[in-house]
């Protein structure tokens, strides 16, 4: 157990990734340690989203091994798999959201499916990540259709963390929502974070989702993971793609308050 | 370490220990309940040597305080926190019950589907009348006609069906040659096998065969097809570009399955003729040149016309139906669904009626 606990959260050893001829990952590394926020940027088609499905399971990767809480991803009985895989919870990028169910029901679905949690606890529950993601109770009775595009992903967040993840996997956790509501999500993840000390890992495109939600940015080019640090050694980096991700008007404006000498007169 | 404990101090403190969380209390969440039920909700509690308290843990531990905070309470600022979140949101009722069964309720759903099957009527009805202003619209500008679409469909839905009407038809005409022939050498009528066989297939068997395959094969294709586009909103931008979803995509698959239904009923009727004519031979050792050539004779020619017409307006129904019932698709998967099963039930049971009204009205026309 304590061994467990120091392992860090993932680890992803010299992963290959092929799709035909087209190699997205070669020999790529990644250590993620407990507590940490960290976004995945890249250019398109370095295999950001790709990664994320290697990390919960959903593709292999040619070769490499994906290590989730200290152990192997596809190791261990059945059961011990499936233990693993309700450590972690993922919020799709659409949200992912069954449409068939209620939005309480969607949440309510892999406590239910624990087979542990009573009827009315499961309520009290589904009630309280509803709170947490800013919704009323009332709204569980909505189905995944009548609802805004953020509200989905407020939705998905809970659902996505119904189990009480200790890891939370983001894909684009604010595109396709306005400024505004960006902000609001991000702080919440914020406040999750804070609160029930999650480890993060997001894939994002957004700026200033980046630059106020991570702790460490792990840049993808070159089919490896170029630079893992800090905002403001990420910057400090001399590579054609971080003059274009950060250099832009767009990354001028969200980290004005970081390099004043980048800063327009 | 691992998992939740419970223990007493001296004093009368209860002292948590361990984990205290859905993963780690899960597989012995009841054994768990049963030590808390063991013990008096108030009194003193010690939370401090708990590793993890999750909103689970914190929800067991609340209920079994009766949902109030107990004399005393040593836990550190996040279990604090934990706790009150769940005291606060988690009370039993925050969430309305949703409507319960109600007596009356068979009546409302009679009363539900009444209204409903009006509604699918006006709503075909509108299909039609649209698809007969694009007709119109077409007649005017011949150079719109979605001729790609149409054969496209005519490809899908009669060129890739033909196999598997071949195999089905071939195995309908064996079948029914051989029941036949039984009978007939019992009366020693052994030439009537034509007659039965030709006016069977050729009149009844052949359209509603095809009819009912091709509902099955590419009704619920239609279907689904446009209820996904219906649920990505592709028809919503077809219409926001100013081109008509019907005349696009439902005008192409009426006007492609009218085309390619009479062609199929020849198809499937031809290769279950030639079943029929080879399970005579096999059976009965009836020659084939002599079926072939007494076919016309036993078949008068009226009866192909009443098989190519019924191919037409069976194609055109099953086409209608299915493109309705995927205009109708709400963006979830149940109501995919739902809209795809009805569309094939609908149509089959159209195709069979609309049958029987054919065999009505034909009944002085083509038989010897």
């Amino acid at each position: 157990m304590m061994n467990a606990a120091a392992a860090p959260i993932l680890a992803l050893r010299r992963i290959v990734t092929r799709f035909g001829d087209n190699v997205v990952h070669d020999g790529l590394n990644l250590c993620v340690e407990r507590g940490e926020v960290v976004s995945l940027v890249g250019g398109s088609g370095t295999g950001k989203t790709t990664l994320l499905r290697h990390i919960i399971g959903l593709t292999r990767p040619a070769a490499g091994e994906v290590e989730l809480f200290g152990e192997p991803l596809f190791s261990g009985s059945l059961a011990a798999q499936r233990a693993r895989r309700r450590r972690f919870g993922v919020l799709f990028q659409q949200g992912a959201l069954f449409s068939a169910f209620t939005v309480g029901e969607n949440i309510a679905f892999a406590l239910r499916e624990t087979r542990r949690v009573r009827d009315t606890e499961v309520q009290d529950l589904v009630a309280l990540k509803l709170h947490m993601v800013g919704l009323t109770p009332e709204q569980a009775h909505l189905m995944p259709a009548e609802l805004s595009g953020g509200m989905i992903k407020r939705v998905a967040l809970a659902r996505a963390l119904a189990l009480e993840p200790e890891l939370l996997l983001l894909d684009e956790p604010t595109a396709g929502l306005d400024p505004a509501r960006s902000a609001e999500f991000v702080a919440l993840i914020q406040q999750l974070h804070r609160a029930l000390g999650l480890t993060v890992i997001l894939v994002t495109h957004d700026l200033d989702t980046l630059a106020a939600l991570s702790s460490k940015i792990a840049v993808l080019a070159e089919r490896k993971v170029i630079s893992y640090a800090g905002l403001q050694e990420t910057l400090q980096l001399d590579h054609p793609f971080i003059h274009h991700f950060f250099g832009g008007e767009a990354g001028r404006r969200a980290f004005a308050h970081l390099n004043p000498e980048t800063e327009p007169a | 370490m691992m998992d939740a404990r419970i223990s007493r101090a001296g004093g009368g403190v209860i002292c948590l220990h361990g984990q205290w969380t859905l993963a780690a209390i899960g597989a012995h969440a009841q054994e768990l309940r049963r030590e808390l039920q063991a013990l008096p909700p108030g009194g003193e509690w010690d939370l401090r040597d708990v590793a993890r308290l999750d909103s689970f843990g914190a929800l067991l531990l609340w209920q079994h305080w009766g949902r109030r905070w107990p004399q005393q309470c040593q836990c550190s600022d996040v279990q604090r926190a934990t706790l009150e979140a769940v005291a606060q949101h988690a009370r039993g009722d925050a969430i309305p019950a949703p409507r319960r069964a109600h007596v009356l309720d068979p009546v409302v759903h009679l009363g539900e589907a009444t209204l409903g099957a009006g509604e699918h009527a006006r709503d075909l009805v509108v299909l039609i009348g649209q698809l007969a202003l694009n007709l119109l619209h077409l007649l005017r500008t011949p150079a719109e006609w979605p001729l790609k679409e149409i054969s496209a469909n005519v490809f899908k839905a009669g060129v890739r069906a033909m196999p598997v009407s071949a195999l089905v038809g071939f195995l309908i005409g064996v079948v029914l040659s051989y029941l036949s022939a039984l009978q007939l050498q019992m009366f020693g009528a052994d030439a009537f096998i034509v007659n039965i066989l030709g006016l069977g297939i050729i009149r009844e068997l052949g359209p509603v065969l095809i009819a009912v395959l091709v509902a099955g094969r590419s009704g619920s294709a239609m279907t689904a097809q446009l209820g996904v586009m219906r649920v990505t909103e592709e028809i919503d931008a077809l219409t926001a570009m100013g081109i008509s979803p019907t005349l696009r995509l439902v005008l192409p698959k009426v006007v492609a399955l009218a085309l390619v239904m009479p062609l199929l009923v020849v198809w499937t009727c031809a290769i279950a003729l030639l079943g029929g004519m080879v399970a005579a031979w096999v059976q009965m050792d009836f020659s084939m040149v002599f079926f072939l050539q007494s076919l016309p004779d036993a078949v008068p020619g009226a009866n192909v016309w009443i098989a190519l017409s019924k191919g037409v307006a069976f194609g055109t129904l099953i086409a209608l139906i299915a493109c309705h019932f995927g205009l109708r698709v709400k963006p979830n998967t149940e109501s995919l669904a739902a809209n795809t099963t009805a569309s094939v039930v609908t149509s089959i049971s159209m195709v069979i009626l609309v049958d029987a009204i054919f065999a009505i009205t034909t009944r002085s026309i083509g038989l010897p």
